[in-house]
């Protein structure tokens, strides 16, 4: 790319996947992700979106091609990788504080280190006044809050989403992408986000890639060229809406075929 | 107001009986009136209660058993589906195995009394706990197993912080059944080897007695015992169940919802 000696944040190169004999879901994905680039798939249902964010976890072998995550295998990178799924996931039978500290407790951190992490947590996503509630009694964007706050709180490196706002209300899910953009200033992770709303993409994004179905592939790039730091003033922004407008058109010709 | 309809039927169903007893002209061998199996109960107050002690514990023994027995099998069932296949038969033979057909055999190899019994109530009531608790187990999310695969969960942990907690709920749809098979197999297993001493026994085994004497009052009054028990079983399991589970699940919230 630039020469520099630096390891990307994550390189996927000719990385191919079918289950079985079945029809490829990803063919020939060639990706760089640069540190603390935050970057967003977004395509149609079929294009293997949520399969890329799993090869880079390391949840999904790859058939063919290679991935790197800092330079090592994603199955030794994932510690510094989390995961923020669709629906929260939470675990309904642990208090909001319970479940920001799962991924803590499975890598046995001591418990009072714990509760310290966890307070600064409640802190950061504004969920001190639950801590102590059950998944079930909070709205479900309060509940995504939790589910970043448990992603957060192993330090990651590199976020990786998977439509974390698709079941939200507009009004949450602008809220929590203004929230995610601030974390992200804050603490300087690479993110790959999933997603279905092109509004969204360019919100969050330095780089959107669109991706088309059958089998799953790259069908365009493009860079999101707004001030680094957006509120939501950007959103009726001239070059806003050209952007917008410009990868809708590319998605649109993603299904013509 | 489900507690006073409830009340109400009951009422209603003793006036049709003391109307059935005046209208056909029935012999109190066959069917006693109302007022004479309160009087067997009072009557027989303390003998009633003793049957009624040795049956409960031998339900509770059995239900016990049953659970314990129940969540191990369930764990190892539930660690592959190759495991599954080979050994789930086995547990149909459980539930399908004629219990008056074994019943002797057992009598041979533990001999009579609590113990024996409490092993019949075993057998009947374990089936549904391996099967719902199986069941809870490995229906988890996967999402879960992968959100415990990105923090390098082993797999202990994976049982015990994610698979164990989520079969919680199907473990307690598998009690709540269990709790009233264990009843019947307690009073079943002592028709059979309900007592060691004669003229002191379960309720099984009080019913047989009364029966073969023509005490059908007393009878009568065994049967309300048996009745009792089981409902008492039930609701205190449900209360568990609603103790351990109203704060985070929604099945459990108020076990009155049907009203």
């Amino acid at each position: 790319m630039n020469g520099g000696s630096a390891v990307p944040g994550i390189e996927i190169a000719n990385v191919s996947k079918r289950y079985g004999n079945a029809h490829a879901v990803l063919e020939s994905i060639d990706l760089i992700v640069a540190k603390q680039e935050f970057v967003t798939l977004i395509g149609p249902s079929g294009c293997g979106k949520s399969t890329i964010l799993k090869l880079i976890a390391g949840l999904v072998v790859p058939t063919s091609g290679a991935i790197r995550v800092d330079g090592m295998t994603p199955q030794n990178a994932r510690e510094t990788i989390s995961f923020v799924f669709q629906d929260a996931t939470l675990l309904p039978w642990r208090t909001v504080k319970q479940n920001i500290g799962l991924g803590l407790e499975l890598e046995r951190v001591a418990s009072a280190r714990l509760e310290i992490e966890i307070a600064s947590l409640l802190e950061l996503v504004g969920l001190k006044n639950v801590a102590k509630s059950y998944p079930r009694e909070l709205s479900g964007g309060m509940r995504m809050r939790v589910s970043i706050a448990r992603a957060l709180a192993t330090s990651p490196r590199l976020m990786l989403l998977d439509e974390p706002f698709a079941a939200l209300d507009e009004m949450s899910r602008d809220r929590l992408n203004e929230e995610i953009l601030r974390l992200r200033s804050e603490q300087n992770w690479t993110a790959v986000f999933v997603t279905h709303s092109v509004a969204e993409a360019v919100f969050l994004s330095d780089r959107i890639v669109v991706l088309a179905p059958n089998p799953g592939r790259i069908h365009a790039e493009f860079r999101v060229e707004l001030p680094a730091a957006r509120t939501s003033a950007v959103r009726n922004s001239e070059e806003f809406n050209t952007i917008v407008a410009r990868v809708s058109r590319s998605l649109r010709e993603t299904l013509r075929k | 107001m489900t507690v006073l309809n409830a009340l109400a039927v009951f009422a209603a169903l003793v006036v049709l009986w003391q109307i059935i007893l005046w209208v056909f002209r029935v012999p109190p061998f066959m069917l006693p009136s109302p007022w004479a199996v309160l009087r067997a109960v009072g009557a027989r107050f303390p003998s009633l209660l003793n049957s009624l002690a040795i049956t409960a514990e031998e339900s509770a023994g059995g239900l016990v058993a049953s659970i314990v027995f129940g969540v191990l099998v369930a764990l190892v069932f539930a660690q592959s589906r190759w495991v599954r296949n080979m050994l789930y038969p086995y547990t149909l033979l459980l539930q399908t195995v004629p219990i008056i057909a074994v019943a002797p055999l057992i009598l041979m190899w533990v001999g009579a009394g609590i113990p024996a019994v409490t092993l019949i109530a075993l057998i009947i009531s374990v089936s549904p706990i391996i099967a719902n608790t199986t069941q809870g187990l490995i229906s988890v999310d996967e999402n879960f197993v992968h959100l415990f695969l990105m923090h390098d969960a082993s797999r202990m942990q994976l049982l015990f912080k994610l698979r164990l907690p989520h079969a919680v709920p199907s473990l307690f749809v598998g009690i709540r059944i269990a709790s009233g098979l264990a009843v019947i197999g307690a009073i079943t297993g002592e028709l059979f080897a309900g007592s060691s001493r004669v003229g002191e026994g379960g309720l099984g085994y009080s019913i047989l007695y009364a029966s073969s004497q023509l005490q059908t009052d007393y009878l009568f009054a065994l049967v309300l015992a048996a009745t009792v028990l089981g409902f008492s079983f039930l609701f205190l399991v449900m209360f568990l169940e609603w103790y351990f589970l109203h704060r985070w699940h929604e099945s459990a919230r108020a076990p009155e919802a049907e009203a």
